[in-house]
């Protein structure tokens, strides 16, 4: 019997065991992880790929992080099933182990269309560290990469892909790369940085069909594009997104929209369990809703949230948004909350263009709040702007000097300021 | 443990906070080579935030609750339990940006050569940072708070 068991042990379930021990030093805690080693970064197996990282890089705690937090870590196993009722986990091979409070932190599991073919030699997705271990291998005798979706994923491939000196072809459906983060403006920057790095990209399609080779129609030969165009490869990444991970919850009582439905003490909606990271819908302070975002810090935030409230400290979860920070093919970018709204016209927008410079600056205002952040290059400083829009201040007098390139918290008037500086 | 409170009543804007910072960071520890000589470019982690009259020094305030640790992709940022400070290491840092993203002070440098974040560090191996050492106005204090 285990007080407090969490499945799942990557950034929601670290987020919650530190949590937890922060407020019962006691209490026994169960991590059950597939993973041998879960305590690394997902957001560096680009860096492993690339070569930038060894695995011991990677690893984002101590290697005693188990012990040190008094954890009796399950790796290497699998969760197959809960009893609500009962209050137990069942692993593979049929052990229970009980709990008092639950967390599950299943994450994430990549999305993959049907796409013919896609079971050929040579297919990967790119989200754990196996998936880059197996890449990197397959990679030694490769040349050519399709890598296809061109959001925060696909595009870090794409560099580590790159960086080893094999030729890429990106391929996004959406009419613009990282569409869910920048405006075409800012796309546009960006997407003339991958090309000049040799990248070929292709937007407004898809890949129909991954064929075979000549000789061995069983690895991946070449792909065939939405229009009929053919592109020769070696290996295909499928870099289209994520999706929760609720096999576990399926069949139960637990509440399922897209993801595990958690309120703001991340909840579930039966007593004693909770849900934390990419498999939890968690507010989004931006659009007022709960919603999917499959994002590190704010996994690791909810997780924090979710293993205080199991271990009796009640805490509200302040709410998280999209917001993502990219630091690939040299070009530093920033986006928070709404980058690329279809109806700007509903908005207030302030920009900054300054092509010499690849740089672009974006504020996006709703009723003289910030609701959206874009910074491409300039990056330094975006975290005052995030702590003015995250505690809504209003910008109305000072929103001119908000996207000055001496902007600091000097700019601010004195009585905001002081309210983001106090003096103790 | 330690804090630093600038006071911009009495900062002057001189910028000495930046140039002490920047030598004390250096390899040499020597005002001449740490600026003309060392490669890389040693860097300051305090900053002179300048919008005339008003001007103050800025630098990682080390918080309680700090985002960029709870934010930090790779674990290079890391609370010290013991002490309170907020810790970076180099070496694990993947140059991500995510806690450029959330400090809500700006605190958190892009490290001269653009691979890296830096920022203060408190001079722990110094009593009194040098920043604070060497302001001529008293602008800089530190003072002690509860971790």
């Amino acid at each position: 019997m285990s007080k407090y068991v969490i499945v799942g042990a990557s950034a929601a379930g670290i987020g919650a065991v530190e949590a937890i021990r922060e407020v019962d030093p006691m209490g026994a805690i169960t991590v059950i992880s597939e993973e041998p080693c879960p305590h690394y970064s997902r957001p560096m197996i680009s860096d492993l790929v690339s070569g930038k990282a060894s695995f011991e890089k990677m690893k984002c705690r101590e290697d005693k992080f188990w012990e040190k937090n008094d954890v009796q870590a399950l790796t290497g196993r699998t969760a197959v099933s809960l009893n609500l009722s009962d209050k137990f986990v069942v692993l593979e091979g049929g052990d229970h182990i009980n709990f008092e409070k639950l967390l599950i932190a299943t994450g994430g599991k990549p999305f993959v269309p049907k796409i013919e073919g896609a079971d050929k030699e040579g297919v990967f997705t790119f989200t754990t560290l196996s998936d880059a271990q197996r890449l990197a291998a397959r990679l030694e005798k490769a040349q050519k990469v399709v890598v296809i979706g061109a959001g925060l994923i696909g595009i870090s491939v794409t560099e580590a892909l790159v960086k080893r000196g094999l030729t890429v072809t990106l391929v996004e459906l959406q009419d613009k790369i990282l569409s869910l983060l920048l405006d075409p403006k800012g796309s546009d920057i960006v997407e003339n940085v991958i090309r000049k790095a040799g990248v070929t990209v292709v937007t407004g399609q898809s890949v129909q069909r991954i064929t075979g080779k000549p000789e061995n129609d069983g690895a991946v030969g070449g792909v065939v594009l939405t229009k009929g165009e053919q592109k020769p490869c070696d290996v295909v990444i499928i870099a289209i997104g994520v999706v929760p991970r609720t096999e576990l919850v399926a069949g139960t009582e637990v509440k399922l929209n897209r993801g595990i439905v958690v309120d703001n003490f991340m909840r579930t909606n039966i007593p004693d369990v909770y849900a934390s990271g990419d498999v939890a819908e968690a507010y989004d302070f931006t659009l007022n809703q709960n919603r999917l975002l499959p994002l590190w810090p704010l996994a690791v935030l909810e997780g924090r949230v979710a293993g205080y409230n199991m271990a009796g400290k009640k805490t509200d979860y302040a709410g998280g948004t999209n917001m993502s920070a990219l630091k690939y093919f040299g070009i530093p970018i920033i986006s928070i909350g709404i980058a690329n709204s279809k109806e700007e016209s509903a908005y207030e927008i302030l920009t900054k263009h300054d092509p010499q410079k690849n740089l672009y600056k974006k504020l996006v205002l709703k009723d003289n709040v910030i609701v959206g952040i874009t910074m491409v290059n300039g990056i330094e400083r975006t975290g005052i702007l995030f702590h003015l829009m995250k505690n809504r201040v209003n910008v109305k007098k000072f929103k001119q000097a908000l996207l000055s390139d001496d902007f600091s918290l000097a700019t601010l008037p004195s009585s905001v300021r002081k309210k983001v500086y106090r003096g103790d | 443990m330690k804090r630093i409170i600038a006071k911009e009543e009495y900062c002057m804007g001189c910028g000495l906070c930046e140039v002490y910072c920047t030598v004390q960071h250096s390899k040499s520890k020597d005002i001449i080579k740490a600026y003309n000589r060392e490669n890389p470019k040693p860097l300051s982690r305090v900053r002179l935030e300048l919008n005339k009259p008003v001007s103050f020094a800025i630098q990682c305030r080390h918080c309680k609750d700090a985002p960029c640790v709870t934010a930090c992709l790779s674990g290079a940022m890391r609370k010290d339990e013991a002490t309170g400070l907020v810790t970076h290491d180099a070496d694990k840092c993947m140059g991500c940006w995510t806690c450029i993203m959330v400090c809500p002070y700006g605190a958190i440098k892009m490290d001269v050569n653009g691979k890296v974040v830096a920022k203060c560090d408190l001079c722990s191996e110094l009593d009194v940072p040098a920043c604070v050492a060497n302001c001529p106005n008293r602008a800089l204090e530190v003072k002690e708070v509860k971790p």
